[in-house]
């Protein structure tokens, strides 16, 4: 098949603005602080604008890849430049070019090396919106590990006092896992090549070989080793249990900006990752791994919430809360139910908004005090009611309170891991539901604590007693936060609508048999809007926009075939999840 | 039969196929006879007599690489187009090295004229290396290499780490060339000829005493062009040789020497593709070590130079592995990988010791990693050369360091050598953790760290900074055009030659 190249278009545009940004950046004089700034808030608000258009123009009823980019690149390996987003990116990008813009803005407290601190930022916003468009498993790879670099710098050159170990260990880890998932790429293209005589590292042509199920045919035997291989990659940088230790050095002895942007976008490329690789490509083999992810899923839950309960540094607290949090995604995304995927993917966004806020808040305390220890705090909600309010709300998203955001997203994971385990699906059974709901009131114990050594008490501490509160720049910061807290826990529907196409389809390529799978490349099926497989007429790429005519019902949204193991002789009568 | 005791002697003469050594060899007597007529002081004669030379041996070699392959000199001389890549190579690392050379020898305060006539000959020896299946014409050009880089490597005479380098290469290159003899003596008398071609003919005759000879001559030719190549075990002179030796000439060292020693095996090798089965599995082995232990070895170290030095050591394992993959599957696996890294490790190695040589100022100089630190102050161009020829180096994708390490992936899985793929995947991992310390030297440290300021950032070494820095990026965008013009034909051009005229005793 000869695809037309499309040229470069919107999505170009949004990755590599940043990137013109820094060079811009680069020819300024050193000194120019002020214009370093001037420039990289410019570039960023630029880019979240650009962004914004991309969701205008995206039309969240088709799972299928839009404004699709593609250039030829090397045509002798099949590696190509190729873009394009759908439900399950599209958020994530609005995500990153969001929390770049917030960091950039806070980082007017930046003092050293203004100039480098800039571009690096802006590199890492190139890297971020490169990993959720690519789809090509090469730039997708490319750009992976391109936001390794100038996280490094960030950490290494602006952090706290142990910043060397922490920088280094973060870029070792993040490496190691996802060396591997080149490798493991590489095998995909080279079955690829078997299936097909061609070598291909576009993911529309595996996963529409992996949907035919000729690309395995003749590998069954290496699929689990392969989806390991990725999943490794994702599980280092979700971070799930034991593959965290990464995460706490580097989020604490990050400055404030890379921590909020570590917390709220990095961690999501390894759940993304779930979502666009571990998912779609490994159909045969996904059901046997499902127990191994919710387990080290649950194990996360509790584990970092015991952690959290015993730091004494509340940026370390925040930190191993991330764990705790980033394991709801997992299981929510593992129950491959529906309501629980819809669940995993939406608290991934509620994950950025409300830790990013907090590493913002304690930021913003730290440039007053220059101090991250709980014992030199306590009082402070007499001294500055503001912050506290502010830091309240935020807190109580973390966690989960009904209204805010956090619960939207916890509770439809914990649901769909109810439904997936009381089914006893896939091996599950409910204890890993039971356990990871305990998980929640463990984050309440850890995040009131918190609060409470913070701002309540006496003040110990004599120089707390200068504090200022927020100036009001400050406190429009936060409500930006605020804003999406209370906006993403009373309409969740915003949000969820556009990517229940797109999980459907990620789930079904999961489960589903051959034929009844949905295939990235075949514009005649569709997911419609009850989430069933169906039949329509054909049309282009560019026609995606304009809702189709449902026709005949491939395979229904609410079936769930049997599956080898010991599901398989589950009634799939008592999984009727949702009307 | 008194023909196979006669050397051959030259029926015919292509010139044009000659014209990139001829004109390499030729500019390095001009520039020595500069030398020594020049007015002393400067060395700008000599070092354009240079570039010109090398640009137009360069452009020569370039064009000659779409040119039909061709053994002239009775067999003792093979242009094809894997002798004129690795010619365009050898002309460019030496190019590179050339360019920055001039200020550090300054700042070294050893500008004496003849390093670069000898940095010519040395590269000739070097292009003789890859054009030839004639052992004994790949003999002359390994010692006409190395004879040059033993003066260069002790060129810092008042240092006794350079006279020590200039003496420990000699020895145990001496020594590695008594292997590569005594081998080509075996060979010689197993197949009753110096060519390479009967190799093949003679394994496949079932001559059992031939077949042994063969066996323990490729044994030892092995184990000479390993020295030559630093594969583990037989790499310890390495990391001495890179620190003793002065910066410029570890960099010429670093990127030519190591593309014709590779070259050399890559011609040895593919004449003993018959007896695959018996060198494949020492080989593999080898291939391993040598990515081990090069990365584990190199994370102790506090010297730039010598934390270069292993990094060319963990890179000559992977190269073994393209190699490899290359003949254990010659079908599936073009010489284009093999010639893609040799390319980019090219430019990022030297772009890294251009930047490093920085680290000369005023007589003196310190090569620990300290040397380098605040160089983001004193000049951000230098840092930012030096991040990513780094980043090259480990492999992140970007920069064409990571297209070869792709390359090498896939034709490792292709031939079926995927525990080779696994190594070469967790070494780039350990790499991380030493090249990220010359590049938080560089980036993180402040200059008040440093014992001495960097040297500035002159024209010559800016150049060559930027052009290594533009082959990395080039290569990376431009990898479609670049593989087809290294690739051609999926077979190697020795073979096209061996089909067409059989070669003679």
């Amino acid at each position: 098949m000869v695809e037309q190249a499309t040229g470069f278009g919107v999505l170009s545009l949004l990755v590599f603005l940043p990137l013109l940004g820094a060079l811009l950046t680069l020819a300024t004089p050193r000194e120019a602080a002020g214009l370093h700034r001037t420039l990289a808030i410019g570039t960023t608000v630029a880019t979240f604008l650009v962004s914004l258009w991309v969701l205008a123009g995206f039309h969240g009823g088709t799972y299928h890849f839009q404004m699709v980019e593609f250039v030829p690149w090397l045509p002798q390996a099949g590696i190509h430049y190729r873009l394009g987003v759908d439900g399950i990116s599209i958020w994530l990008i609005l995500l990153t070019t969001l929390l770049t813009f917030l960091s950039a803005w806070f980082s007017v407290y930046v003092r050293e090396r203004t100039k480098a601190y800039m571009v690096f930022l802006l590199l890492l916003e190139t890297a971020m919106l490169g990993v959720f468009v690519s789809l090509d498993m090469i730039l997708f790879y490319t750009f992976f590990e391109a936001s390794l670099i100038p996280m490094y710098f960030l950490i290494s050159i602006w952090g706290g006092e142990k910043r060397a170990y922490a920088s280094l260990k973060f870029f070792l880890f993040t490496f190691a896992g996802s060396i591997f998932m080149l490798v493991g790429m590489v095998a995909l293209a080279k079955l690829h090549e078997q299936a097909t005589g061609a070598w291909s590292f576009s993911i529309l042509d595996i996963q529409s070989e992996v949907a035919s199920g000729r690309l395995w045919a003749g590998a069954l035997q290496t699929q689990a080793v392969v989806f390991w291989a990725f999943a490794v990659a994702f599980l280092v940088k979700c971070p799930a249990f034991p593959l965290h230790t990464w995460l706490p050095d580097a989020h604490t002895e990050a400055p404030t900006a890379g921590s909020i942007i570590l917390a709220g976008v990095l961690l999501k490329m390894g759940t993304y990752g779930f979502l666009r690789f571990c998912l779609p490509l490994f159909p045969d083999v996904i059901a046997n791994q499902v127990p191994i992810l919710c387990a080290l899923a649950v194990i996360g839950i509790l584990y970092g919430a015991a952690v959290s309960a015993v730091q004494p540094d509340v940026k370390r607290l925040i930190a191993y809360s991330s764990v705790a949090h980033m394991g709801f995604v997992l299981l929510g995304i593992f129950s491959l139910t529906p309501t629980g995927m819809v669940g995993g993917a939406y608290q991934q966004l509620n994950h950025g908004i409300s830790t990013g806020a907090l590493f913002l808040l304690v930021g913003l305390i730290y440039e007053r005090r220059h101090t991250r220890l709980f014992k030199d705090y306590g009082g402070l909600k007499a001294q500055m009611p503001v912050y506290a309010a502010l830091f309240l709300i935020v807190m109580l998203s973390s966690v989960g309170l009904p209204g805010t955001n956090g619960f939207v997203g916890e509770f439809l994971s914990l649901m769909g891991s109810f439904e997936a385990s009381f089914a006893r699906r896939f091996g599950l059974n409910p204890a890993y539901a039971v356990l990871a709901a305990a998980g929640v009131i463990l984050a309440a114990v850890y995040l009131l604590w918190m609060f409470q050594k913070m701002f309540y008490g006496p003040i110990t501490n004599p120089e707390n007693r200068r504090l200022k509160d927020l100036k009001p720049w400050e406190v429009a910061l936060v409500m930006v936060f605020v804003v999406f807290v209370f906006w993403g826990g009373l309409v969740p529907s915003t949000f969820t609508k556009p990517m229940e196409a797109s999980l459907h389809a990620a789930r079904m390529m999961a489960l589903n048999p051959v034929g009844q799978r949905p295939d990235w490349r075949n514009l005649e099926t569709e997911i419609d809007p009850k989430g069933n497989l169906v039949r329509v007429e054909p049309r282009t790429r560019e026609a995606l926009v304009v809702p189709p005519a449902y026709g005949e019902v491939i395979a229904p949204a609410e079936k769930h075939y049997p599956l080898a193991g010991p599901a398989a002789n589950e009634p799939t009568a008592k999984e009727q999840p949702r009307a | 039969m008194p023909d196979r005791f006669r050397f051959p002697i030259p029926q015919d003469l292509d010139w044009l196929a000659l014209s990139p050594i001829i004109v390499v060899v030729v500019a390095g007597i001009v520039a020595l006879a500069l030398e020594m007529l020049r007015p002393k002081r400067s060395n700008a004669a000599i070092v354009g007599v240079t570039v010109v030379g090398l640009l137009a041996a360069g452009v020569l070699a370039a064009v000659q690489a779409g040119e039909p392959a061709k053994e002239i000199l009775a067999g003792t001389f093979l242009r094809d187009r894997f002798g004129s890549v690795v010619q365009v190579l050898m002309v460019a690392a030496c190019l590179l090295s050339v360019l920055f050379s001039e200020g550090y020898l300054r700042e070294k305060r050893i500008l004496f004229g003849e390093s670069y006539p000898l940095m010519l000959w040395a590269t000739a020896g070097g292009m003789v290396m890859a054009t030839s299946r004639n052992l004994v014409t790949l003999f002359v050009g390994l010692e006409l290499l190395s004879v040059a880089l033993y003066v260069l490597a002790g060129l810092s005479r008042r240092e006794a780490k350079s006279e020590e380098s200039a003496l420990k290469y000699f020895l145990l290159g001496a020594f590695a060339s008594a292997f590569l003899l005594y081998g080509i003596a075996l060979f010689y008398g197993a197949t009753g000829s110096l060519h390479l071609g009967r190799v093949a003919e003679v394994w496949t005759s079932g001559f059992e005493v031939g077949r042994s000879l063969l066996g323990v001559g490729l044994a030892l030719i092995l184990v000479g062009l390993s020295f030559k190549s630093a594969f583990v075990p037989f790499h310890q002179w390495t990391p001495d040789v890179y620190q003793g030796a002065p910066t410029n000439i570890t960099a010429f060292m670093a990127a030519g020497s190591k593309v014709a020693a590779v070259a050399m095996l890559y011609r040895v090798l593919d004449a003993c593709q018959p007896m695959v089965g018996l060198w494949l599995p020492p080989l593999f082995w080898v291939a391993i070590l040598t990515m081990v232990v090069g990365n584990l070895a190199a994370l102790v170290q506090k010297d730039a130079k010598r934390l270069m030095a292993y990094s060319s050591i963990s890179h000559a394992g992977y190269l073994l592995v393209a190699l490899l993959a290359r003949f254990k599957a010659p079908e599936a696996v073009s010489d284009a990988t093999l010639l893609y890294y040799l390319a980019s490790y090219n430019f990022m190695t030297v772009g890294a010791f251009a930047v490093i040589a920085l680290a000369a100022r005023g007589g003196r100089e310190s090569t620990g990693l300290s040397a380098l630190n605040g160089l983001w102050q004193r000049s951000p161009f230098a840092a930012s050369v030096l991040l990513l020829c780094v980043w090259s180096l480990i492999g992140v994708p970007g920069a064409s360091g990571f297209v070869g390490k792709l390359l090498i992936f896939r034709d490792a899985l292709a031939a079926g050598l995927a525990p080779l793929a696994i190594v070469l995947a967790v070494a780039s991992v350990v790499s991380v953790a030493y090249y990220l310390a010359l590049v938080k030297a560089a980036w993180v440290a402040d200059e008040a760290e440093a014992d001495q300021p960097i040297a500035p950032l002159r024209t010559g070494a800016g150049l060559a900074a930027a052009i290594c820095a533009a082959g990395v990026i080039g290569l990376f965008l431009f990898v479609g055009p670049v593989l087809g013009w290294m690739g051609g034909s999926s077979s190697s051009g020795a073979e096209s030659v061996a089909q067409a005229a059989s070669p003679r005793g």
